[in-house]
C-alpha cells in the first residue's frame, strides 16, 4: 500500500480544522439560529439589542412642552396643530444641555414643502392654502408675516 | 491497486467532505438558541401609508436621514417620496430628487414644466423598506448578517456586514444601499430603537398629514391594524413572493 | 457633498428618466471580472481533464500547461471579490459563518475544495519531478539552491517513494482528481451564473438556464486562452531556439503545436455553439412571452446596448472568430486572432449580463449607465476602474510565472501521467 497518496488529505484536513478552530475564536458566542428559521433568522443575536440602543434624535412634542408650554398649547390650538415642532426647529436631542439653541429653520423653503402651489387632483397638496412661490412676497421671509406656531394671526 | 484505489476514493471523498465540515458546526452551536426564540412573539410591525394624504412635503425623509445618521447630503436614504403626475398625453412623470428631503415645491420634473391643466391625475407615494415576511435580501446574505427579528422587522448587522452588495441586488424594491459612513448594506428599520421602546418611527411621528402609519398587525385593537384588515389595502411588487408589510391605500397602477 | 463622503456607486452612475434613489451600479467592473476569471479557471481545468480523463493522447501538451495555468488563475478568480468588497478585511466571514441560503455563501466551499483538488493533482502530477529536485540540489551548494531545495522539500510533502508502484498510484490519483474536479469546476463556475440567475428582483438575471450558460461560455473562454497562451510561449520558445541556431528543432516543436491547436479548436467550437445556443434561447424566449419586464430589456438590449450585444458581443465576439476557426486553411495566425475574439466576446457577455442587468431601474421607469472610472483618483476609482481590471486581467501571468519556476509544466521531458 502507498499511503502518501493521503498526504494531500492530511493537508487538506489540517486546513479545515484550522478554519474550525479559527472560528471559535472570532464568531462571537451568540451567533447562530435565532428567528423563525436557518433563513431568515441565521444571525448574531446582541444586534437586535444594539439596534434597539441606538439613540433617539426626535423627543417629540411631549418632550418641548415641558419647558415650552406656552408655545405647545398655542400651537395645538392653530391650525398647525399637526405640524411637530421639531420640523422647523430641528431635532431636540440634546437640549438643552449640550445644544442650548436648536437651528431653527425659517427658510422659505421649509414653508413651500406644504405651501407652494401644486395643483394635483389626487394629494391633499392641491387643498392646502397655497401661494405660488414666484407671485407671493418673492423677496420676504414668511414669518415676516406669518407666525407658524397660530398661521391664522396677523403679525402686520 | 484495488488496495490505492480506495485509498484514493478516501481522499477525494473525504476532502470534498471535510470542506463542507462547517455546515454542521454551525448547526451545533445554534440549536438551543432557536428553540428559546421559538416562542411567539406578541408583535408583528406593519406600516400603513395613506397616498391620497401625502403632500410630498419630504418632512419624513429629513426628519429619517437625521434621526438614522444618514449623510444628509448623500443621494441615498432609508425612505423616499415619489412623485407621480400623468398628462393628458398618457404620459407618465415620476421624480424624487434627493428622494424627496427638500419636498416638492415646483411644478418642474426634470426640466419639464408641468401645467396644472395638462393633468390626468398626480400625487405622492412615500416608500420605505417593506419589512418583508420573505425578505429576499436576507434570503442571500452570505454571513448572516442581515436577518429578519421576531417582531417581523429587518435588521443590518453593522459589525458583521462584508459589503457584498448582494441585498443590495436581491432587493425588488430598491431600498438597501451602502451607507457613506459606514461602508455596509443600510436600510429603513422602521426605526427600531424608537418602536422598540413605545415611540413611533421618526418620519411617522414627522408626518402632519397621518399619510405614514406604523401597526402591530398581532394587536387586534391597534387602529391601524384595523384599518389594514378592514379597508381595501394594497401592497408593492407582490408577484415576487416577498409578502411585504407596508401596505398602502389609494395605490395606483402607475405606481413602480 | 463633503468630499471625504463616498456614495459607492455615484462616481460612475448616470441616472436617466425615474429611478430609485437608492438604485446605482453597485456591482461595477470587478463583478464583470470575477465570473470571467472564475471562467477561465473552470475552462482550463476542462481542457486539462480532457487528457487525463478521457485519454486525449494529443492535449498532452497543452493539458499539464492548462492544470498549471488554471492554479494561476484560481487566486485571481477570488481578487476581484476582495477588490469588490466594502469590507474586505472581513472576507473570511462567508467560511465562518456561511449563510447556506446564499449563492455567495458557496463560494468559500466550492473555492476551497476546487483549489485543494487542482493542488493535490498538480501535486500527483509533479511529485516525481519535486523529489528529484531535491535529490539533485543536494549536491548543489549555495544559498538559493539550498532555499529552492527546501521550497522542493516541502512541496514533497515528505512523500519520498518513487518506486513505479509509487508513481502508478499517483497516476492513478491525478486521473481521479481530474474526473472529481470536472463538475467541481463546473460547479464552481455554475454557481456564479447561480448568484445572477437567482436574483428575482432582477429581469435580466433571472433565467434557470442562466448557470449552465456560464458554463458553457467559461470553458470557451479558458480553452481559448489556454490556446492562446500556449501558442505565444511556444512561439516565444522556438523563436529563442531560432536564434540559438537550433532551426529544426523550433520547426518541431511547431509541427507538434499543430496537432494540438486543431484539437483543442474542435472542442472550443462544439462548446462555442452550445454557448450561442442557450444564450440565443434565452433571448428568445424572453421576447415571446414578454413579461411585464421586456419593454425595458427589449429598450435596453435592442437599444441603448445594442452595440455592446449584437455588434461586440455576438458579432464580433462569437461570429467573426467561428468563421475564422471553421474556414479552411487556418493559419496560426489566423487561429491567435480568432481565440482573441472568442476570449473578448465571452467578457463582452459577462459585461453585458453584469452590467446590463444593473442598465435598467427596478422601477421599469428609468435607464442607469455605467461609466467606468478610467483615470483613478482614489482607491475607489482605481479598484472599480480600467486600471483595478487591468490588474486582474494581469496577474495570473505573474502567478504563471512564479508558479513555472518550481512546476515546470512547460518543460517538454516533464513527467506526466
Amino acid at each position: 500500500m502507498k499511503w502518501h497518496v493521503l498526504r494531500p488529505l492530511w493537508v487538506a484536513i489540517g486546513l479545515i480544522g484550522l478554519i474550525l478552530l479559527s472560528r471559535q475564536f472570532i464568531v462571537p458566542d451568540d451567533f447562530g439560529v435565532h428567528g423563525k428559521n436557518f433563513t431568515y433568522g441565521y444571525h448574531r443575536l446582541s444586534n437586535i439589542q444594539e439596534w434597539k440602543d441606538f439613540p433617539v434624535k426626535y423627543l417629540g412634542r411631549e418632550s418641548c412642552i415641558e419647558c415650552h408650554e406656552e408655545n405647545v398649547q398655542m400651537l395645538n390650538a392653530s391650525t398647525h396643530v399637526n405640524v411637530e415642532c421639531e420640523n422647523c426647529h430641528g431635532p431636540s436631542i440634546g437640549h438643552p444641555d449640550d445644544n442650548e439653541f436648536l437651528p431653527l429653520n425659517t427658510t422659505r423653503e421649509l414653508c413651500l414643502r406644504c405651501h407652494a402651489r401644486l395643483d394635483y387632483p389626487n394629494s391633499d397638496r392641491g387643498e392646502l392654502l397655497s401661494i405660488v412661490d414666484r407671485r407671493h412676497k418673492r423677496r420676504s421671509k414668511c414669518t415676516r408675516c406669518h407666525n407658524p406656531h397660530d398661521p391664522t394671526e396677523d403679525m402686520r | 491497486m484495488t488496495c490505492s484505489r480506495r485509498a484514493f476514493l478516501k481522499d477525494t471523498v473525504g476532502g470534498t467532505l471535510a470542506s463542507v465540515l462547517p455546515l454542521s458546526a454551525f448547526t451545533i452551536l445554534s440549536q438551543d438558541e432557536a428553540k428559546a426564540a421559538i416562542a411567539e412573539s406578541k408583535v408583528r410591525w406593519a406600516f400603513l401609508v395613506d397616498t391620497t394624504k401625502c403632500v410630498g412635503c419630504g418632512l419624513c425623509v429629513k426628519a429619517c436621514k437625521n434621526e438614522n445618521e444618514i449623510p444628509y447630503d448623500a443621494p441615498v436614504t432609508r425612505t423616499w417620496v415619489e412623485r407621480y403626475v400623468v398628462t393628458k398625453d398618457g404620459t407618465t412623470h415620476i421624480d424624487s430628487p434627493m428622494g424627496g428631503r427638500d419636498g416638492f415645491i415646483t411644478d418642474t420634473i426634470r426640466d419639464v414644466e408641468i401645467d396644472s391643466d395638462e393633468i390626468d391625475k398626480a400625487f405622492f407615494v412615500p416608500k420605505l423598506c417593506n419589512q418583508c415576511d420573505n425578505p429576499a435580501c436576507v434570503q442571500v446574505c452570505p454571513v448572516g448578517a442581515t436577518y429578519q427579528t421576531d417582531d417581523g422587522v429587518v435588521l443590518v448587522d453593522r459589525d458583521w456586514c462584508i459589503g457584498c452588495g448582494y441585498c443590495i441586488m436581491a432587493c425588488p424594491y430598491g431600498v438597501r444601499f451602502f451607507h457613506p459612513d459606514h461602508k455596509v448594506a443600510d436600510k429603513c428599520n422602521f426605526c427600531y430603537h424608537r418602536i422598540s421602546n413605545g415611540m413611533q418611527p421618526a418620519c411617522v411621528e414627522c408626518c402632519s398629514f397621518g399619510a405614514r402609519r406604523i401597526a402591530n398587525l398581532k394587536d387586534p385593537d391597534d387602529p391601524v391594524t384595523k384599518t389594514i384588515t378592514t379597508e381595501r389595502v394594497a401592497v408593492l411588487k407582490d408577484e415576487y413572493g416577498t409578502k411585504p408589510h407596508v401596505f398602502y391605500l389609494g395605490l395606483d397602477a402607475n405606481v413602480r | 457633498m463633503t468630499e471625504d463622503m463616498v456614495v459607492h456607486g455615484v462616481e460612475w452612475t448616470v441616472k436617466e428618466l425615474f429611478v430609485y434613489p437608492n438604485e446605482f451600479i453597485y456591482w461595477s467592473i470587478q463583478i464583470v471580472m470575477y465570473p470571467y476569471m472564475t471562467g477561465l479557471v473552470a475552462g482550463a481545468f476542462v481542457l486539462s481533464s480532457l487528457y487525463h480523463v478521457f485519454g486525449q493522447k494529443d492535449l498532452k501538451e497543452i493539458a499539464q500547461f492548462s492544470l498549471v495555468f488554471s492554479l494561476a488563475l484560481l487566486p485571481v478568480a477570488a481578487i476581484p471579490l476582495l477588490l469588490h468588497l466594502q469590507q474586505p478585511l472581513r472576507a473570511m466571514e462567508p467560511l465562518l459563518t456561511p449563510h447556506f441560503t446564499s449563492a455567495i455563501a458557496a463560494f468559500g466551499i466550492v473555492f476551497t475544495a476546487y483549489a485543494l483538488i487542482v493542488l493535490s493533482e498538480i501535486w500527483f502530477v509533479y511529485r516525481k519531478y519535486f523529489v528529484e529536485q531535491v535529490h539533485e540540489l543536494k549536491t548543489k551548494s549555495g544559498l538559493s539552491n539550498t532555499l529552492t531545495r527546501t521550497v522542493y522539500r516541502v512541496l514533497t510533502i515528505g512523500a519520498y517513494d518513487v518506486s513505479d508502484s509509487a508513481i502508478k498510484v499517483d497516476k492513478k490519483a491525478a486521473t481521479i482528481l481530474a474526473a472529481v474536479g470536472i463538475p467541481v469546476a463546473c460547479f464552481l463556475h455554475g454557481y456564479a451564473g447561480f448568484i445572477f440567475g437567482s436574483v428575482k428582483a432582477n429581469a435580466l438575471w433571472m433565467s434557470p438556464l442562466m448557470p449552465v450558460i456560464f458554463i458553457m461560455s467559461a470553458v470557451v473562454s479558458g480553452i481559448a486562452l489556454c490556446m492562446l497562451t500556449y501558442i505565444v510561449i511556444m512561439e516565444w520558445q522556438a523563436f529563442r531556439q531560432k536564434r540559438g541556431g537550433g532551426v529544426a528543432e523550433a520547426g518541431e516543436i511547431k509541427g507538434a503545436e499543430k496537432e494540438i491547436i486543431n484539437k483543442a479548436t474542435r472542442y472550443l467550437l462544439g462548446f462555442l455553439v452550445a454557448a450561442i445556443s442557450l444564450e440565443l434561447l434565452d433571448l428568445i424566449f424572453r421576447g415571446y412571452t414578454a413579461m411585464k419586464s421586456w419593454d425595458i430589456l427589449r429598450s435596453v438590449m435592442y437599444g441603448k446596448d445594442f452595440v455592446n450585444i449584437f455588434v461586440l458581443q455576438y458579432t464580433l465576439g462569437n461570429l467573426v472568430p467561428f468563421v475564422l476557426l471553421i474556414l479552411p486553411g487556418r493559419t496560426l495566425r489566423r487561429t491567435v486572432v480568432a481565440l482573441l475574439l472568442v476570449l473578448f466576446g465571452v467578457f463582452m457577455m459577462r459585461w453585458n449580463v453584469v452590467i446590463g442587468g444593473q442598465a435598467f431601474s427596478l422601477s421599469f421607469s428609468g435607464y442607469m449607465h455605467y461609466e467606468i472610472p478610467l483615470i483613478p483618483h482614489s482607491v475607489e476609482t482605481f479598484k472599480e476602474g480600467v486600471f483595478g481590471a487591468l490588474t486582474v486581467m494581469a496577474l495570473p501571468f505573474v502567478f504563471f510565472w512564479i508558479i513555472n519556476k518550481f512546476v515546470p509544466s512547460l518543460r517538454r521531458d516533464a513527467e506526466s501521467t
